[in-house]
């Protein structure tokens, strides 16, 4: 977590040669005790163990939506409109968090709406993190030209300003699930970049590329078994930050109207609608707000964790 | 020879997350007043750690000091240095000790400029003015061979070689005429050519401002026309203690003969190749309850793997750690 | 250090050429600008003579060229909702954005950067834990969110603050802000308060492991002047480009917080602008807004460059 600790382990590690989690001592010692040192370090490190336990539970309500909760997320039910949560002053059995103004479970729609975050978070990034990876890569180790006019870009896009222009693309390319999907998965690549070509740029000063190429390899070679390994760390460990980032957004722009269709549960479109009722139901926007900052907390602490356990130079290296 | 600083059973360890690193396990030695000291060992041998815990420099956590003692004679007392509250403590620190780091570009404030790092020192100790500290930094600074001392005060660390930066490190420690100079490899970091002239400056003002100094270096090759005394360190602990042309004739300890006979000399023959010794140090996470070299001895017996070797005066100032009698060939 | 500033300021032509051609063929996204700009129920004639009237029929590097001229002299083109230059509707929305940037500005500086410095110098401290707090929560709390919570609370429950719009105080021929620039401010500063403060603390912890800070140790200074001297005086120095950028991205306007507080600032007619399908009017923002945080980047990148000595005297 901070910086504090993370300058012991370090230390330590240096002192015995280990690196990171510890790549060496799988080779030693097999699976289990890995997976024992893994726990070690989380146990160490209790908001991490804690932002793994949130992001499970999000996984979980995601994928299990339909067994944990029997309404329909979708269909309006108007007899039952607007009440509130069950503790308030009429508040009925069954809805816990109330309904919306159509009538349907908040609760439910909540659960449900995690599947559009999760899913804008995880593709959203397994684009960004493949497409920033490859490029960056490539800038880093052709250098000269390439990695010129990719910087150059790169830090053109990152020196804008992000919201204005997600908004402006987004109001241009209309509401569609795969929308989103590609404006998230686009913009964010650069900061993928940076770090990958950050990354190549730190092996080929420690001469890991130079040796690699000295003994004959090729080019797919060294990226694939020297290159691609080292960075799979720092990657991770961004694609964490990068995830929590890009549901914030998400509901930014479900929150303009921009986002997934209306009819689609999703937190944003939530709280779009709350807005519209928050002097007279505030409930509507209360609950969907607490679950963007749960997913945002339990991959953020989560990410905290992986920096540390995977490598400790990566900081402060986000947007 | 009155002694300066006497250290007895200095026990130090960090805790980390892997478990505890026993750094220092009962290391005593003592510098006589006027008297150059080397400490020589393979890095990560401690003796960083050990000077450092001296002036209580090291983060807690993760360190602590478990058992010792650091006396400092001053006229007709005795302080312990480990027994210090922080404010006795920084009355010691630039003012009764001076300490020389290895890397100067990072052990200086890039933000600030090379007079005013030194002039703090004067300021803080010797309750100059900060007026009176410029003259005198710019007379430290001429001392220690800057050219041009008066301009360059204004400079930043960058802005100088790194021999230049060395001897502002070296004005910074020598500038309250400490009794005491710890030179923590001060050379390391330098080109060979530099390396011969920062010695001769520190052996220089060690003379003019009669200093006790202790070198450390991982070099033994530099220590023979250096030191009046050798301390060799060995995983936390002093392997072999003596006068320095007893140490090179008459290396009593098998570590320290592995040593001797890695250091490339003129008169040796030089077709012949150097040794180095076999393995690595021990990783110091295992609490030491045996020889810390008994892996890599060629003398090794079982007594070694048993007990912790103690402290052997073999003769006057000559002080050895190990159970085997290298002279008879048998163990003591 | 003159060289660096021009190449700085070259690269910041560059970055703005660069952002005018995306503004420009953003709207080509789609292949048809005049369908995104017509009503949404115009007929396919209606859609043809705009094209027509838009000049949308002539090659492409025309219009690009013709685009990037009127652009460089500040013509963003006329809003089609308005039908007012784009460019005076922005200058007429810039006060108040400025108002709620330099006010959110201010309250994460106070707030945030003495919680990073006290966080930061006492590790594991209760005031860490509150600086990390700062900037977990700045992090994930999204401000939209908070800034309707702060309306129920503060604005309909207690009543303490306006929750709408935006009143000035003209005194000695002077536009003051009042109470009503409170709940926008404080939803708006959030995040940065957050980033300043995790950023402070990790700025102060990483000079407190400097080797420089050992030797003031060994110096025997006292407390006191190595946290000032020598931990303040580096931490601070890296403090100025993130506050910088922080002061940019409010700058940019905020568009969910001034909607949200029908603020009227550049956030809100971007907010309209998308509504009203008014392109030529996002357009014009989308540059503006760009234009504002490039500058103040190359701004901060000047003032990083004079405050630190290793960039001054040049490496
Ligand atoms: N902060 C620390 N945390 C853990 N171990 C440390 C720390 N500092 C030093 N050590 C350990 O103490 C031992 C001695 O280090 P040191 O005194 O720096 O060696 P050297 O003889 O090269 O100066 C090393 O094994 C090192 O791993
Ligand atoms: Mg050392």
């Amino acid at each position: 977590m901070g910086n504090n600790k993370m300058s012991e382990p370090q230390k330590a590690q240096g002192h015995q040669g280990a690196t990171g989690l510890g790549v060496d001592q799988q080779k030693k010692q097999g699976v289990m005790p890995v997976l024992q040192y893994v726990w070690r370090l989380f146990w160490r490190d209790k908001p991490g163990l804690l932002g793994l336990i949130m992001v499970l539970i999000l996984v979980f309500c995601a994928v299990g939506a339909p067994w944990i909760t029997a309404y329909d997320p979708v269909k309006p039910n108007l007899r039952d409109a607007k009440k509130p949560p069950v503790w308030m002053e009429n508040g009925i059995k069954g809805h816990l968090l109330g309904t919306d103004n159509l009538g349907r479970d908040l609760f439910t729609r909540i659960i449900y709406g995690s599947r559009v975050s999760l899913t804008v978070g995880f593709l959203g990034v397994l684009m960004a993190c493949s497409a920033g990876m490859a490029i960056g890569m490539a800038a880093g180790y052709f250098g000269g030209r390439i990695d010129a006019l990719i910087m150059g870009l790169v830090n053109m896009i990152l020196a804008l300003p992000y919201l204005v222009f997600v908004v402006f693309i987004a109001a241009i390319l209309g509401r569609s699930l795969l929308n989103v999907i590609l404006i998230f998965g686009l913009t964010d690549i650069p900061i993928f970049v940076r770090i990958a070509r950050g990354e190549v740029l730190r092996m080929r000063e420690a001469g890991f590329i130079e040796s690699a190429q000295s003994v004959g390899a090729s080019t797919f070679r060294i990226l694939s078994t020297h290159v691609l390994p080292n960075l799979i760390g720092p990657l991770i460990t961004l694609a964490t930050f990068e995830m929590s980032a890009m549901i914030f957004y998400e509901a930014g722009l479900g929150f303009l109207g921009l986002s997934v269709p209306p009819n689609v549960p999703s937190w944003g479109n939530m709280l779009a609608v709350g807005r519209q009722y928050l002097t007279i139901y505030p409930w509507f926007a209360t609950f969907p707000g607490l679950a963007i900052v749960f997913a945002g907390i339990g991959m953020n602490l989560l990410g905290d964790w992986l920096r540390d356990a995977l490598d400790p130079r990566l900081r402060r290296m986000k947007r | 020879m009155e002694n300066l600083l006497e250290v007895k059973n200095l026990t130090t360890r960090f805790h980390t997350f892997d478990g505890i690193v026993h750094a220092l396990n009962g290391v005593t030695f003592h510098v006589g007043k006027g008297e150059i000291l080397a400490v020589v060992g393979e890095s990560g041998s401690g003796k960083s750690v050990a000077m450092m815990s001296i002036l209580g420099l090291l983060p807690s956590p993760p360190a602590t000091i478990d058992a010792g003692s650091a006396k400092l004679f001053t006229k007709d007392t005795a302080v312990d240095l480990l027994t210090l509250s922080k404010a006795e403590m920084n009355r010691v620190r630039g003012r009764q000790i001076g300490f020389i780091f290895q890397d100067a570009l990072s052990a200086l404030n890039p933000v600030m400029t090379v007079g005013s790092q030194i002039s703090e020192t004067l300021v803080r100790h010797l309750d100059f003015s900060w007026g009176r500290a410029r003259t005198r930094t710019i007379e430290l600074m001429n001392q220690v061979g800057i050219p041009g001392a008066a301009q360059r005060l204004n400079q930043y660390p960058h802005q100088f070689s790194g021999g230049m930066r060395q001897r502002v490190m070296i004005a910074l420690a020598a500038a309250c005429r400490p009794r005491l100079l710890i030179a923590d490899e001060p050379t390391t970091a330098l080109d060979v050519t530099v390396q011969a002239q920062i010695l001769e400056l520190v052996l220089r003002l060690q003379r003019e401002m009669d200093l006790s100094l202790i070198w450390i270096t991982h070099d033994l090759g530099v220590v023979a026309g250096l030191a009046d005394r050798v301390l060799v360190m060995y995983a936390g602990r002093p392997v072999e203690t003596a006068p320095v042309d007893t140490l090179y004739d008459h290396p009593l300890h098998p570590y320290t003969r592995g040593l001797l006979r890695a250091v490339p000399s003129l008169d040796r023959d030089t077709k012949a190749p150097l040794e180095s010794i076999e393995g690595l140090p021990p990783d110091l996470l295992s609490p030491p309850c045996h020889c810390q070299f008994a892996w890599r001895c060629p003398c090794v017996f079982d007594r070694c793997w048993q007990d912790n070797p103690p402290y052997l005066e073999v003769a006057p100032g000559h002080i050895v750690t190990c159970f085997y009698d290298l002279d008879n060939g048998r163990p003591h | 250090m003159q060289r660096y500033f021009i190449s700085r300021v070259i690269q910041s032509l560059l970055v703005l050429a660069g952002v005018l051609m995306m503004v420009f063929f953003m709207m080509h996204l789609t292949g048809d600008p005049a369908g995104l700009m017509a009503s949404r129920n115009a007929s396919p004639e209606e859609i043809a003579r705009l094209r027509d009237q838009m000049g949308l029929n002539r090659p492409m590097t025309i219009q690009f060229f013709e685009f990037a001229i009127d652009v460089l002299s500040g013509d963003f083109g006329n809003s089609t909702r308005y039908h007012q230059p784009a460019m005076d509707l922005i200058l007429e929305r810039l006060p108040a954005t400025v108002e709620l940037a330099s006010i959110s500005l201010f309250i994460s500086m106070i707030i945030g950067i003495p919680l990073g410095l006290l966080g930061g110098s006492n590790p594991n401290s209760m005031v860490d834990y509150l600086a990390r707090g700062a900037g977990l929560f700045g992090q994930t709390v999204p401000n939209f969110w908070l800034a309707l919570i702060l309306i129920l609370v503060f604005g309909l429950h207690l009543g303490w603050f306006p929750t709408f719009g935006r009143e000035t105080w003209r005194f000695m021929g002077l536009t003051l802000p009042t109470r009503s620039v409170f709940l926008p401010a404080c939803s708006l500063s959030l995040f940065t308060l957050g980033q300043l403060a995790r950023f402070t603390r990790s700025a102060v912890m990483e000079v407190r492991s400097e080797d420089y800070i050992l030797t003031a140790r060994s110096k025997g200074l006292s407390v006191r002047r190595i946290y000032i001297q020598h931990i303040l005086r580096n931490a601070s120095i890296p403090l100025i480009s993130i506050v910088g950028v922080q002061f940019g991205y409010l700058l940019s306007g905020s568009i969910y917080i001034e909607t949200i507080f029908s603020w009227p600032g550049l956030g809100n007619l971007l907010a309209d602008a998308i509504g009203n399908r008014d392109f030529a009017l996002v357009q014009g923002i989308a540059f503006f807004s760009s234009f504002v945080v490039v500058i103040l980047n190359l701004l901060t990148d000047m003032a990083y460059a004079t405050a630190d000595p290793r960039v001054r005297y040049g490496e």
